[in-house]
């Protein structure tokens, strides 16, 4: 039997068999994205597949009723963590008019939902982390004690709005959390090709907060270090730079082909350390996922997800003319 | 009424905002203890505080996108650009960002910012501080942009900027800052982005301009009088999205149209404007449309022959105006 690590850290096994059903539910839409794609009823699918575990650690981390999250284009464990439901995801992925991110205008995985914080992002990488902190700016600025979670890959951390949002954040000593989700990979760029450092977390530094890094497998672990950050922002602390690393378990996108660049070998290597096998034989140790529960919960999830397909698939498009709406305000 | 200069208006409309809204702050390199290197965010600091007058590290793209995250948040921020030709780290942020955010959460999220920056030559600013940027942000729906060109323009709308529920871009013309005086009203008062302003009423030829050049436009129109030729000037404010009734009413209006612009001449908005003519006045044209403007290198460059040589000024807009009213 393992030892039991989430009760130090203050997590009920109710709460941690929520974060594994979160995990599972992100992990089981991504996958019914890929085979929707590749039977020509979705254009396009981004995956989260080997960063469940950071994504829903972290989210778990907050206070999920008043904290603000922007999210970056794999995020799916932290909005799904956040409130956005299946049908929701599965309504982005058919490109629906019901679609609460973008009302079917940008592509999966570009996430936002006012009402749950899940703060509207983009494509071009990395503009999302100065929004981070002139969020925890606005909050410091109203005495409102909420944090800011600003989630990004390795390969964004080399973007000058990083540098600048980073600084910037220290300068001021604003609430953010800095979540580098390090796969291993820009699209094709190993990180060995992308930064001189060891690590993104040895960043931290130039911006006067400190830096952690941590097992991006190990929702426990990421749970923790985002706990502390939290904790040091709503204190007036300032920023924290926490790099959760992890590996891609899938090709950059459903438009690329991963074989070109990296071996085999090293994908099947990964993912013998994939969290949704750790995590669940964790919990299967500890009888906190018995059979029975397991069972159940993969019902529930395979339903969830069968209705939202179906749902999503026989929902309506957009009026073609409501491409014209929502210029300006109306 | 108080006549004040072009920046003290910029100062009063910012303090007055701070003053109604708490939600209103600006934030820029240098706004807060110095007060603006042009001095526009001067006695703010003092009366506001820090945390209200920002000084931010010298990052333009950290500048807009901050302000931005403070807006979708439901702040007022007021961003600062030192100098429009500075603007271009930031570039990312203003059309990616602020100007998409409404339309790509289907009105879910919305980004209330406004970006002030000192455009403009004829102060000796050599290449990087003469720009005219605002033909970069002219084709991105989703942005307003606004270039007034008196005190009284200034106040009105910098107030309507910061109070409207979407991005604006807001430059100011740095050398009409001590250069134009005029009357502004102590009391609050805005004025509607998106409109033109007839700036004087004549019945021979129509200038179509905005920024400095109406100051320009509006000397050599008095000149001309002299010699019987009665000037129609359309000062256009908001030069994006364009007030395409007030264009085709002052066009048609003489007939004989001149476009004045500071910033290079292809592609410009005067560029915009003239299509707007043609395509809604061809049987209301006396002569074709003429446009004055810089000419087409990279900026104006800092020996003082060849600024002047770039710069439009009176006497060249008289004789623009002269040709077309003879034709």
């Amino acid at each position: 039997m393992a030892e039991n690590r989430h009760e130090k850290l203050g997590l009920t096994d109710d709460q941690v068999l929520e974060m594994y059903r979160i995990m599972l539910t992100a992990r089981k839409v991504d996958e019914r994205m890929w085979l929707l794609n590749r039977a020509g009823k979705i254009p396009f699918v981004i995956s989260c597949q080997g960063q469940e575990a950071a994504q829903v650690g972290a989210a778990f981390a907050l206070d999920r009723d008043k904290d603000y999250v922007l999210p970056y284009y794999r995020d799916m464990g932290v909005v799904i963590a956040f409130g956005m439901t299946v049908k929701e995801l599965m309504l982005s992925g058919f490109a629906k008019a019901e679609d609460p991110n973008s009302g079917s205008r940008q592509m999966p995985g570009h996430f936002g939902q006012k009402k749950n914080r899940i703060v509207t992002g983009s494509s071009p990488v990395t503009t999302q982390v100065p929004h981070a902190v002139g969020i925890a700016l606005a909050g410091k600025m109203e005495k409102k004690d909420f944090v800011s979670l600003v989630t990004f890959g390795e390969g964004s951390s080399n973007q000058g709005d990083f540098h600048e949002g980073a600084n910037f954040a220290g300068v001021h000593k604003l609430p953010v959390i800095f979540m580098v989700e390090n796969n291993k990979y820009a699209i094709s760029i190993p990180v060995e090709r992308q930064l001189a450092c060891e690590k993104v977390s040895d960043r931290a530094i130039g911006y006067g907060m400190p830096g952690y890094t941590v097992d991006g497998n190990d929702p426990l672990e990421v749970f923790e270090v985002v706990k502390q950050a939290a904790e040091r922002g709503r204190n007036g602390e300032g920023p924290t730079l926490i790099e959760a690393v992890s590996y891609r378990l899938t090709a950059h996108s459903s438009d690329d082909d991963d074989r070109t660049y990296r071996e085999k070998e090293e994908v099947d290597e990964a993912r013998k350390k994939d969290s949704i096998i750790t995590f669940g034989n964790y919990l299967r140790s500890l009888d906190i996922l018995t059979e029975d529960i397991e069972k159940q919960m993969n019902e529930e999830i395979t339903d969830l997800v069968n209705e939202a397909t179906d749902y999503a698939e026989n929902a309506p498009y957009a009026d073609p003319e409501s491409a014209l709406k929502y210029v300006y305000e109306e | 009424m108080p006549v004040i200069s072009y920046i003290q208006a910029v100062t009063q409309a910012l303090r007055e905002e701070m003053q109604r809204d708490e939600k209103v702050f600006v934030l820029g390199e240098d706004v807060g203890k110095r007060g603006g290197v042009f001095r526009a965010t001067d006695g703010l600091y003092d009366e506001f505080g820090a945390d209200r007058v920002l000084d931010t590290p010298l990052a333009e793209s950290a500048i807009a996108g901050v302000g931005i995250g403070a807006a979708m948040y439901g702040m007022r921020p007021v961003a600062e650009m030192q100098f429009a030709d500075f603007i271009m780290p930031a570039v990312n942020q203003i059309i990616s960002e602020a100007a998409k955010i409404r339309y790509r959460s289907n009105n879910d999220w919305s980004c209330p910012i406004t970006i002030r920056a000192p455009y403009g030559g004829g102060v000796h600013g050599a290449l990087y501080h003469s720009q005219s940027v605002e033909a970069v942000f002219a084709n991105q729906p989703g942005l307003k942009i606004v270039m007034p060109s008196t005190p009284y323009d200034v106040k009105g709308l910098l107030k309507a900027a910061v109070r409207d529920p979407d991005p604006v871009l807001f430059f100011e013309h740095k050398r009409a800052y001590r250069l134009i005086k005029g009357e502004v009203p102590e009391e609050d008062y805005t004025l509607p982005i998106g409109k033109a302003d007839i700036k004087r009423e004549g019945s021979d030829i129509t200038v179509i301009t905005y920024g400095l050049a109406v100051h320009f436009a509006l000397q050599a129109a008095d000149k001309l009088a002299e010699e019987g030729i009665d000037v129609h000037i359309l000062d256009l404010r908001t030069v994006y999205p364009l007030d395409r009734e007030a264009i085709i009413e002052a066009a048609s209006k003489t007939g004989k149209v001149l476009l004045v612009s500071e910033d290079n001449k292809e592609g410009g908005i005067i560029s915009e404007v003239s299509a707007i003519i043609s395509e809604n006045c061809l049987f209301e044209l006396d002569a074709p449309v003429q446009r004055l403007a810089g000419p087409d290198v990279p900026a104006m460059p800092y020996s003082p022959t060849m600024e002047k040589y770039f710069m439009i000024n009176p006497d060249k807009v008289e004789k623009a105006m002269r040709e077309l009213a003879e034709f």
